[in-house]
């Protein structure tokens, strides 16, 4: 991966790299994509975006990098207001929007050349060749783009993105429709660039991302920013389960015996539900089920459910509400 | 707070270079669209105009009917060509979608203007320069104030390539594109006078012209090859120049709210 710039100002751990603040975001047509977004990126972290389709994350990342105007509030980017001091915000500033778009007819070095250009660093040939190199697109730096491979473009995006050795990288649902090699490359390329010191947000609808990835999750849902939190402990909230056992008979009330479980009563008694962490080192099934059975309680019918991403969603919003 | 130690302050010149770069990489790659098309199509008017018909003509203000059309042929081919080549240049990244690079960029509107329309003005002005030479192949020329004939071509070249660039980022369909070139500047391009002078017009439809830019910008030309002109040549002058200030200012509000660029 490119050198990147020494900058030896000392920076305390807690000020964040990005700093949103009020930000809102209402197109022409009245629809409001973003309401009052308040999120801080900490600087050097991978920061997963996690939110359904049309939840805001394009939107957020839009305005960040200058695609798309804020109605109101305030980013900061590097220190820099994205507005009044765009310059020196988005040249720290590399993007790789979600759509494929490519020139076409322009070579792979010369379309990289230019992005390095554009964002106003002095021609590096050596650096371009090491770019082109990490992303296995050397061999293809003479071939015009329109020739390469649906994931080629992809790489080539991201090489664009990188030309100017930014210290903050936003992939916008970088592996949509990716084979997993390139999704292994670059997984591997997000992480040699955060041990570079650059600081990567990516957003996504696959848990599974982000799950292997990110050091921070921020979970958007219909223009809010409704969680950010640190990914082990959000994986400990998604990893629940619930055990669901249904009653040959009613229960008025828990027994006391059972008070060390995390049980609940559901459907007027009939149902008892168990909650557990599926990556806890003990899920506690095992004694349960003996304690249920020592305290004579039968029952005819047992199945379990997983809490999925969209359920998170879910029950956070109504939370909210 | 950080700078950046390798980002220049003032003005981004590498991204201006950048982009020029691309553009005038982009007609290389099409030599016989971006010159050899322009330059045959006028060598045919020399030939039907000049030589065939001219011939029959008698001469205008002295000169002979195959030259008193070059300045025309030539600023015709500056407007169309500066047009065609900067409302395409930047329509095609807003139709292809890599615009996004150019708005996430660190750059001031003005950068990608001189950008764009530095590279089409200079297609047009090393257009316009090629047939002037085809054009002494075939009529005898003389050029009165090369000075101010450089002057025209490059004014001219500038203030149209940046109607082109408006009319690119205005257009949002391939039609939107053409149809201010074909039913807007073609016609005021041959009212204007290319092939006549607007003295040999009745008197009222020679009030009429006196509406049309182009007009001004063919007389001032012709005015600085032969030293004669349909209307003073300090109002060509001014006329183009209120043009092109009209144009910054155009592209100027474009950038400063996004129309069409931005939601």
């Amino acid at each position: 991966m490119p050198p990147m710039s020494q900058t030896t100002t000392p920076q305390t751990a807690t000020s964040p790299i990005i700093s949103v603040s009020g930000l809102t975001k209402t197109y022409a047509s009245g629809f409001q994509a973003l309401k009052s977004v308040d999120l801080d990126i900490r600087k050097g972290e991978i920061f997963a975006l996690l939110g359904p389709n049309g939840a805001g994350k394009t939107t957020l990342i839009s305005i960040i990098c200058g695609l798309v105007n804020p109605t109101t509030g305030t980013v900061r980017a590097d220190g820099h207001d994205i507005v009044t001091d765009y310059r020196a915000a988005r040249a720290a500033i590399g993007l790789v929007p979600q759509e494929l778009t490519t020139d076409a007819f322009e070579t792979v070095r010369a379309t990289v050349g230019f992005s390095r250009g554009l964002f106003g660093k002095r021609k590096d040939p050596a650096l371009v060749e090491q770019v082109l190199k990490d992303l296995s697109l050397w061999d293809k730096r003479d071939s015009q783009i329109r020739t390469l491979s649906g994931g080629m473009k992809r790489r080539v995006m991201i090489a664009k993105a990188l030309a100017h050795e930014p210290r903050i990288l936003f992939l916008d649902e970088p592996t949509a429709g990716v084979d997993v090699e390139l999704r292994q490359d670059m997984w591997q390329m997000v992480r040699r660039l955060r041990d570079n010191g650059v600081t990567i947000i990516l957003t996504t609808h696959y848990i599974e991302e982000a799950e292997e990835m990110a050091d921070r999750v921020g979970v958007i849902s219909k223009g809010e920013i409704i969680l950010v939190e640190d990914k082990v402990e959000l994986m400990r909230k998604l990893g629940r389960k619930q055990l669901t056992l249904s009653l040959q008979a009613p229960l008025a009330e828990l027994p006391p015996a059972l008070s060390t479980f995390d049980l609940a009563l559901a459907t007027g008694g009939e149902e008892l539900v168990y909650t557990y962490d599926t990556k806890a080192e003990r899920t506690g099934i095992t004694t349960l089920l003996q304690a249920l059975s020592e305290a004579g309680i039968r029952f005819s019918d047992l199945r379990t459910s997983q809490s999925s991403l969209e359920d998170i969603f879910v029950s956070l919003v109504r939370d909210r509400s | 707070m950080k700078t950046l130690d390798t980002s220049p302050p003032g003005i981004n010149w590498p991204a201006i270079a950048a982009i020029y770069r691309f553009e005038m990489a982009r007609t290389l790659r099409t030599p016989l669209q971006s010159v050899v098309s322009p330059v045959l199509s006028t060598s045919l008017y020399f030939v039907v105009f000049g030589a065939a018909i001219g011939s029959r003509m008698q001469a205008i203000d002295d000169v002979q009917y195959g030259a008193f059309i070059v300045p025309g042929l030539i600023m015709l081919t500056l407007l169309t060509q500066s047009i065609a080549n900067a409302s395409f240049a930047i329509y095609f990244p807003k139709f292809t979608g890599t615009i996004y690079e150019l708005l996430s960029a660190p750059v001031a509107w003005w950068e990608v203007v001189i950008g764009y329309v530095g590279a089409a003005a200079t297609k047009s002005i090393v257009l316009g320069l090629i047939i002037l030479l085809t054009a002494t192949f075939f009529v005898p020329l003389r050029i009165a104030h090369p000075g101010f004939m450089l002057m025209f071509l490059v004014l001219t070249a500038i203030t149209f390539s940046l109607f082109g660039f408006i009319i690119g980022i205005w257009a949002d369909g391939f039609e939107k594109l053409q149809v201010i070139p074909l039913l807007v500047v073609t016609p005021l391009a041959f009212l204007g006078g290319s092939f006549y002078s607007i003295e040999m017009l009745p008197p009222l439809w020679r009030t009429v012209a006196l509406f049309n830019p182009v007009v001004y910008l063919i007389s001032g030309f012709r005015w600085s090859f032969f030293g004669k002109a349909d209307v003073g040549v300090a109002v060509s002058l001014g006329m183009t120049l209120v043009f092109l200030a009209g144009c910054i200012a155009a592209v100027a509000w474009i950038f400063r709210t996004g129309y069409r660029l931005k939601n």
